[in-house]
């Protein structure tokens, strides 16, 4: 685990480039390999459809390939793309909001919506329930007066509002 | 003269009730953006872009160019009351104005950086409504092969001008054209990149992913570094005001350059961001007080913002008249346009001449009472950082997925516009450039089509980009910029030796 000047640990910021650089040249790989599948040459109406698919992806394979030895010749300097306690500050709000994204399948925007708010007054901002309830409920509120009454744009909606008749 | 009886025309429109209340709900909007966390001119105005269906094609445009200006305004008021930069073009604006405010001259750096940034724009808006005329009439001529060149050159500058690798520029553009490839391919009607799944069959939508790289990903950040708002007092009376305006007219010189770098850079696809701290570098360089730059200069808060506002505002030149966007912003402005039904293009100034000069009309006016708004309401937008920060990034966040959602009333999208926020938050992190993604994404098809068009033409050979003066120096000018990283890397090299 590199460690960082002023102490602490966490994730080197050679690793997530290292990282990031790998995983662009994987698309750049499916990108070549379907623009092999469709053809990349000519057809009669012009470059076939996988032409661009194939060349861009070739330079993103370049460009990512660069990047990649780039990170990998630059020696271990300890430097950090993040600590761990900030990564854990990261994962705090990241974890909630992929969990709010699988909700909204679930129970609709709006229920999620305030779980979401209450989750974070209460979790993070160390409010107490009489100060986070209303602000949750005056969100929803806010949020459907706007989209379903004025601008009439239906967001997903679950068991609650369904019990409710909308 | 007959630009002057389009923009009276324009002014007419812009007058209109609906559309003056439009541009102050805009601007007010826009500044609101501006100063959260999370929430930027590009996304803003993506999240809003469904909502705009039911106006008119203008009265939406004023609505979000609006936001936009807002947006710049707004950029300024956190970075120097909070040492935040609401907006990555703000962040030159703290090196001297979080300093002036901690100083007690909140006020003084607050006028100058509002000031600056009308000025800016109002050079800009100038440029724009007597030069976009003669670029689109210019623009009439061109072919497939030359709107290829266009947009080869826009895409080369970006390369050339890239202040960090070249290469994770060109990663992140090319990303862009990949991501802008996936779906139904409109010439042969055949599946690209969906693997199987329906989901991506739609393609990836630029707002969705506008709104995750830009979004939540501004969220992830904020979090991590432990946003802690400790501000200061920002009150502007009417004599501070006038003292600074005093005192700006001593540094018109660097307003004025500030504005033609700005302008200069909206133009070419570099944008607000590089605008405002080439500026910030020039003004350093070129004062006597060079050295003191840093610790609360006023001219150090003129200089980025000037040219921030500048080519914030002329972003919009290109893409009025080639449908090239100058800026992230201005690329969604663009996909706007699209998803209203009109032709980016030069044939706007044709055939949408209301929509065009409305437009430019509504930039005059929203630039003015975007400035009345600012100075006056300062206080008030101030307190909105005082909100805590666990309740500003729930809402931004719900707000976030909403705006997502709506695109194409798919809850799939929020899905990826989580996915895009993490992707977002690592590029950043790792200094490579979104905005090429951005506009490769919302320029892919148009980029395809041409190049497929102009080889149509010349049934395959490339010969047809260097068939006539035009359209090969504008590819020779292309590949330049496309090659000055390596030029310039040859020629450090060779000064290196020499001195050695």
């Amino acid at each position: 685990m590199p460690q960082f000047a002023g102490g602490g640990s966490g994730i080197a910021q050679r690793t997530m480039e290292i990282l990031l650089a790998s995983l662009m040249a994987a698309i750049a790989g499916l990108a070549i390999r379907e623009g092999l599948r469709l053809g990349n040459g000519w057809a009669f109406d012009g470059p076939e459809a996988g032409y661009f698919l194939f060349w861009i992806g070739l330079l993103l394979l370049v460009a990512s390939t660069v990047n990649l030895l780039r990170a990998l010749a630059r020696p271990a300097d300890g430097r950090l793309f993040a600590s761990w306690p900030r990564l854990l500050l990261v994962a705090q709000v990241l974890i909630p909001a992929a969990l709010y994204g699988a909700a909204i399948f679930l129970v609709g925007i709006y229920a999620a919506s305030a779980a979401l708010v209450l989750w974070f007054m209460r979790g993070l901002g160390g409010f107490s329930l009489r100060q986070a309830v209303p602000v949750a409920a005056a969100l929803v509120l806010t949020a459907f007066l706007l989209f379903e009454v004025w601008f009439l744009v239906p967001l997903p909606k679950g068991p609650v509002e369904h019990a409710l008749g909308f | 003269m007959s630009e002057l009886v389009a923009l009276l025309h324009g002014f007419t429109i812009a007058l209109e009730p609906t559309n003056l209340a439009l541009m102050v709900a805009g601007i007010v909007l826009g500044v609101l953006i501006g100063v959260l966390p999370g929430l930027g001119g590009a996304n803003g105005v993506a999240i809003l872009l469904p909502l705009t269906f039911t106006l008119e094609p203008v009265s939406a445009i004023i609505l979000l160019s609006c936001i936009y200006w807002g947006a710049l305004f707004g950029g300024a008021i956190t970075s120097i009351l909070f040492n935040i930069p609401g907006e990555p073009w703000s962040v030159a604006t703290t090196f001297d104005g979080y300093p002036m405010a901690q100083q007690g001259r909140a006020a003084e750096a607050l006028t100058a950086a509002f000031t600056s940034s009308f000025i800016g724009a109002f050079v800009a808006i100038l440029l724009v409504t007597f030069v976009s005329p003669l670029v689109a009439g210019f623009a009439l001529r061109f072919g497939p092969a030359e709107f290829f060149a266009v947009m080869f050159l826009a895409f080369a500058s970006f390369i050339g001008f890239s202040s960090g690798s070249p290469f994770k520029t060109m990663a992140s553009m090319m990303l862009g054209f990949l991501l802008a490839g996936v779906g139904l391919d409109t010439v042969t009607g055949q599946l690209r990149g969906t693997f199987g799944s329906t989901e991506l069959m739609r393609g990836f939508h630029f707002l969705v992913v506008v709104i995750g790289l830009f979004g939540i990903s501004e969220i992830l950040q904020s979090i991590e570094e432990g946003l802690a708002f400790r501000g200061r007092e920002g009150r502007i009376d009417l004599r501070a005001v006038l003292r600074t305006w005093g005192e700006m007219l001593r540094h018109r010189a660097i307003v004025l350059r500030s504005a033609l770098i700005g302008c200069w850079m909206g133009i070419t696809p570099a944008g607000a961001t590089p605008a405002s701290f080439m500026s910030y570098g020039v003004a350093r360089r070129l004062s006597h007080h060079g050295a003191e730059f840093g610790r609360g200069r006023i001219e150090g808060v003129i200089a980025p913002e000037t040219a921030a506002h500048a080519a914030g505002t002329s972003a919009l030149l290109p893409m009025l008249t080639l449908g090239i966007p100058g800026s992230p912003t201005a690329a969604v402005l663009l996909g706007g346009l699209i998803m209203w039904g009109l032709q980016p293009g030069p044939m706007l100034f044709v055939e949408q001449k209301d929509f065009v000069w409305g437009l430019i009309a509504s930039m005059y006016l929203g630039n003015v009472v975007g400035l009345a708004i600012v100075l006056t309401a300062v206080p008030w937008f101030a307190a909105i950082l005082r909100i805590p920060f666990p309740i500003i990034a729930a809402i931004v966040l719900v707000v976030c997925a909403i705006g997502a959602y709506t695109v194409n009333n798919a809850a799939f999208d929020i899905v990826l516009m989580l996915i895009f926020g993490v992707l977002g938050y690592m590029m950043k992190k790792l200094d490579y450039p979104l905005a090429p993604l951005v506009l490769a994404l919302v320029l892919g098809d148009r980029t395809e089509q041409s190049f497929r068009q102009a080889l149509l033409l010349s049934e395959g050979s490339f010969s047809i980009f260097f068939s006539n003066a035009l359209v090969s120096s504008i590819m020779v000018l292309g590949l330049v910029l496309l090659l000055w990283p390596l030029f310039a890397r040859l020629r450090g090299g060779e000064r290196a030796r020499a001195s050695a």
